[in-house]
């Protein structure tokens, strides 16, 4: 059996390398820990990936399971988080591309696209612009705004930004490189808040009409 | 430094990962130039809105059942490989 060594260029030990070990010698307690952990994380991104709840309950099931029976293929010169996220990708895009019949689905796709990678709209925020909407509607608003970002951007969005993986373990979750990593991530914080800003803008004062000065 | 220049280290500057010879470059364009201005604090807010907003929450009526059927599944995947 292989042991783990800690996360390169870290001295201390990550706290899951301990329970990793422990599950590996047949503590399955260790691993409750772990999905109790990361469970949550792993709904949120499936959800994201596939739009739909149930493939996300399905996905982090799956995922979990995944994890467990290829527990010795872990060589722990990753995070177990990083490579618990590569599994909940692959799970969820198949998932994906079950649901559309067949097409196939991977974070590759519809990443031609010239939108959004130059500023256009320099109109600026209100202050607290979340503050306008009740949070049924800001939710809807953020939800319809991620989902219309092409899938590749997307899902570094959401790893790099959301889950607060560094750009090397989001590169790594993915099987993308360093430089793929940044560039999707420039265009998807662009387009995002290209796109935000139809919402949350500051309103302007309407126009008097020509002449009114005079009238009043 | 032109707005190009600033587009092309934008992510650095979020991030915080420039040099300080570097920062005070960009507050000097920072305050010359409005629309970057804009962009720049305006991109930070987004990162911010989708950071503290969980857009899909783990839905706590089915939480422990999931949690439960995860653990099911790996007792079973245990008993299968001890077994076999």
């Amino acid at each position: 059996m292989s042991t783990i060594q800690p996360v390169a260029g870290q001295n201390e030990q990550h706290p899951d390398v301990a329970l990793v070990e422990r599950v590996r010698a047949g503590d399955l307690s260790a691993y409750d820990t772990l999905v109790r952990k990361y469970e949550r994380q792993l709904f949120r991104i499936s959800q994201h990936i596939t739009q739909n709840r149930e493939d996300a309950e399905d996905v982090m099931q799956d995922a979990f399971l995944k994890a467990y029976e290829k527990l010795d293929q872990f060589q722990g010169n990753s995070k177990f988080y990083t490579w618990l996220v590569r599994i909940a990708v692959n799970e969820s895009l198949m998932r994906l591309r079950k649901r559309r019949t067949g097409k196939v689905v991977s974070i590759d796709e519809n990443i031609e696209t010239e939108e959004g990678s130059v500023p256009r709209d320099f109109a600026d925020w209100a202050p607290n612009p979340e503050q306008n909407y009740n949070q049924a509607e800001l939710a809807e608003t953020l939800k319809k705004t991620i989902q219309g970002l092409p899938e590749g951007f997307r899902v570094v969005f959401l790893l790099r930004d959301v889950e607060g993986l560094s750009t090397e373990e989001t590169a790594e979750a993915l099987g993308l490189s360093v430089p793929a990593v940044k560039s999707r991530l420039l265009r998807a914080r662009l387009q995002l808040r290209e796109r935000l800003t139809r919402f949350f803008k500051k309103k302007m004062p309407p126009v008097a009409p020509r002449g009114s000065e005079a009238e009043a | 430094m032109t707005c190009k220049e600033f587009l092309a280290i934008l992510d650095d500057v979020i991030d915080e990962s420039i040099s300080p010879g570097m920062r005070s470059e960009i507050e000097v364009h920072l305050r010359k130039c409005g629309h970057c201005e804009v962009v720049f604090n305006t991109v930070r807010k987004t990162i911010e809105i989708y950071r503290c907003h969980e857009l899909y929450e783990f839905p706590a009526e089915v939480s422990e059942s999931l949690h439960n059927a995860i653990m099911d599944r790996c007792r079973a995947a245990k008993g299968d490989s001890q077994s076999s």
